[in-house]
């Protein structure tokens, strides 16, 4: 089973290398990737170093070129796809159906995997991407249950790989505007979600009102811990009801569903967080690589140790579960 | 400009639903309509015997019939009936691209506002997979329709009016909030017929949700972005369904394109009916999807 580990900088790449990362994906600093938030990313000459510094250390580099070309200036996304390709990626992870034909015209030899942004919830979608632009590996959205995957598996001829750590989209991945309708930054558009720079925290009668793009997304008490304002996990009201109408501010943790993924047929597993710290990332890297090899050596997956990463410190298992519909 | 009717994003019982199709065939001046589920597979035998009748009738009254699509195809039983909607000879709106591989050679088919068509390179892909229609995403700022506009050989689209699709989940959130599981959902979101109201804490109106989707709580209305669609090449505009004063709606559309009225007495008349009651254009050429270019001129 390969583990997938996110980096921001190339210090986080060391750190997820270091902590026995087999893969570990990475973008440029720019809008191309869908974590474009500001001191996060590569530079040209980053990537070259990182790529070689993993190859030499025998691990391998994916670079997400996985936001929507903006309309009239494709430049920076071909340009991206043509420096990878010459850093010696191992894959580009795309989303865009007109990016992905550049790429399988233009660089046929570069594999080609699709981001969870595609949000390809199906065989027929999957087998549809696998046939017209020769896609080899496909990050499945987390809309779907163990169960779910395990038949699309049956169906399909290319790798499948999933979220198992990290922050989760209630919705599906690559079909939600809610950010832009709040603020004009999207992850499709922009590569990023609830962005820093349109929130506020404003103190009002001893509560903390947390608001995106104006809108209040949360309140918290006097010492109670404000969270940061994500759209999809703020608390309104709807009808009689006051709560966390899409999802509660907790995070994905499916590491004791590792070996049910692996009996579905799962080839890889990501973790998210390229946005995190590298002592974050060194952390979970080992966690899971520890998960990873009790899987491969037939021994129980240790006991979670993450508990106090998780956001809120609450995990969920989320769609893996079909209850969580 | 041409008039498209989007299909019904909410859940409208057989009576409702006939209802509405035969007025729209027997009196609103538009071009097309597209109809049938998209939101969820489990409301369609609810008047899924209704649709042939329909179908006829706004034939028969003129008007181009387009089958739609689910906006989000996961399981077995969607995937069949996806199969199916292929086999009726009717064009058919794509809004999961999964819907591609169901079409044999030739079959004549759209692309819907739900597919992700973002730039130029993505509809030059679908023109040339036969797409004859690109309805964009309502996210598209308008200097983007415009470049994809100028290079696409087939007819664009835009979203004209109606609650905004911002987001499609596995989970279905009238269920969550009913303390239920999405397999016994006991179809709530009929209780909703223009989607359900989510508002801050702080009483703003925000969003609304609709089963598994996610809304805008106001009404995109782009009367007032008409000359500037008009000049980026955009051959028709969208109007999504609402529940009350929709064939009136039409009227004054076609009276605002045919420059019978104006873009704000067309705003002020329809907007008593408009959910949410207030109105947004911002994903056009706003800062954020949610503004309204005309905010602060006059009651609307």
């Amino acid at each position: 089973m390969e583990l997938v580990c996110p980096a921001g900088t190339p210090a986080a790449l060391r750190a997820a290398v270091a902590a026995g990362a087999h893969t570990v994906y990475c973008g440029y600093a720019d809008d191309t990737n869908a974590r474009n938030f500001p001191g996060l990313n590569f530079s040209r000459a980053e990537m070259e170093q990182a790529i070689t510094h993993a190859h030499a250390q025998g691990a391998r580099v994916l670079v997400a070129i996985n936001t929507f070309p903006r309309a009239g200036d494709p430049g920076p996304w071909h340009a991206a796809v043509a420096d990878a390709a010459a850093a010696g990626a191992d894959a580009v992870i795309l989303a865009d159906t007109g990016l992905l034909a550049h790429v399988a015209q233009h660089h046929p030899d570069l594999r080609r995997h699709l981001s969870v942004q595609a949000a390809a919830a199906n065989p027929d979608a999957i087998n549809f991407y696998a046939e017209a632009f020769g896609v080899k590996r496909v990050v499945l959205p987390r809309v779907l249950s163990v169960q779910e995957i395990t038949a699309i598996n049956r169906e399909i001829d290319v790798e499948t790989e999933v979220f198992v750590f990290g922050g989760l989209c209630v919705m599906a991945e690559g079909r939600c505007s809610l950010s832009s309708y709040a603020t004009g930054q999207s992850p499709n558009m922009n590569g990023v979600c609830s962005p820093a720079s349109h929130v506020s925290y404003d103190e009002e009668d001893g509560a903390l009102a947390a608001r995106l793009g104006g809108f209040t997304i949360h309140r918290s008490g006097r010492g109670e811990a404000a969270p940061y304002p994500t759209l999809c996990k703020g608390c309104f009201t709807s009808g009689e009801r006051t709560g966390y109408v899409f999802e509660d501010p907790s995070s994905l943790d499916a590491s004791q569903l590792i070996p049910q993924l692996a009996k579905a047929g799962v080839s890889a597993l990501k973790i998210e967080g390229r946005q995190r710290s590298r002592a974050y990332v060194g952390q979970v890297v080992r966690s899971f690589r520890a998960a990873t090899d009790a899987l491969e050596a037939g021994r129980p997956i240790p006991p979670g140790s993450l508990s106090a990463l998780t956001e809120g410190q609450s995990a969920t298992t989320g769609a893996y579960a079909k209850t969580w519909r | 400009m041409e008039l498209t009717v989007g299909p019904i994003q909410f859940f409208w019982r057989g009576e409702a639903w006939r209802d509405f199709y035969a007025r729209l065939a027997d009196e609103a001046p538009v071009d097309r309509v597209v109809l049938g589920e998209l939101v969820c597979s489990k409301r369609l035998p609810f008047y899924q015997t209704e649709i042939p009748q329909a179908i006829e009738r706004l034939q028969a009254a003129g008007k181009k019939v387009v089958l739609t699509s689910l906006a989000l195809i996961t399981l077995k039983r969607e995937r069949k009936l996806m199969a199916e909607l292929a086999d009726m000879g009717l064009e058919i709106e794509v809004n999961d691209l999964t819907t591609l591989a169901y079409l044999p050679e030739g079959a004549a088919f759209s692309i819907g506002p739900l597919v992700n068509t973002y730039n130029e390179g993505t509809a030059a892909w679908l023109h040339a997979r036969g797409a004859a229609r690109l309805c964009l995403p309502p996210e598209l700022p308008s200097n983007s329709v415009a470049a994809i506009a100028a290079t696409c050989p087939a007819p664009i689209e835009v979203w004209g009016w109606g609650r905004l699709p911002l987001a499609i989940s596995g989970r279905c959130y009238h269920a969550r909030l009913h303390d239920r599981a999405k397999d016994n959902c006991q179809f709530i979101c009929d209780a909703d017929p223009d989607g359900r109201a989510v508002d801050t804490l702080d009483d703003q109106k925000f969003l609304a949700v609709n089963g598994v989707q996610t809304l805008s709580s106001a009404c995109a209305n782009a009367a007032h972005q008409v000359p500037g669609l008009r000049d980026a090449g955009v051959s028709s505009l969208r109007l999504s369904p609402q529940s009350q004063g929709f064939v009136e709606l039409c009227g004054d559309f076609r009276a605002l394109l045919d420059g019978r009225i104006t873009a704000e007495a067309m705003s002020r008349r329809a907007l008593p009916h408009a959910p949410g009651g207030r109105y947004c254009d911002g994903f056009l050429t706003g800062d954020s999807g949610v503004t309204w270019s005309q905010a602060g001129t006059g009651p609307v």
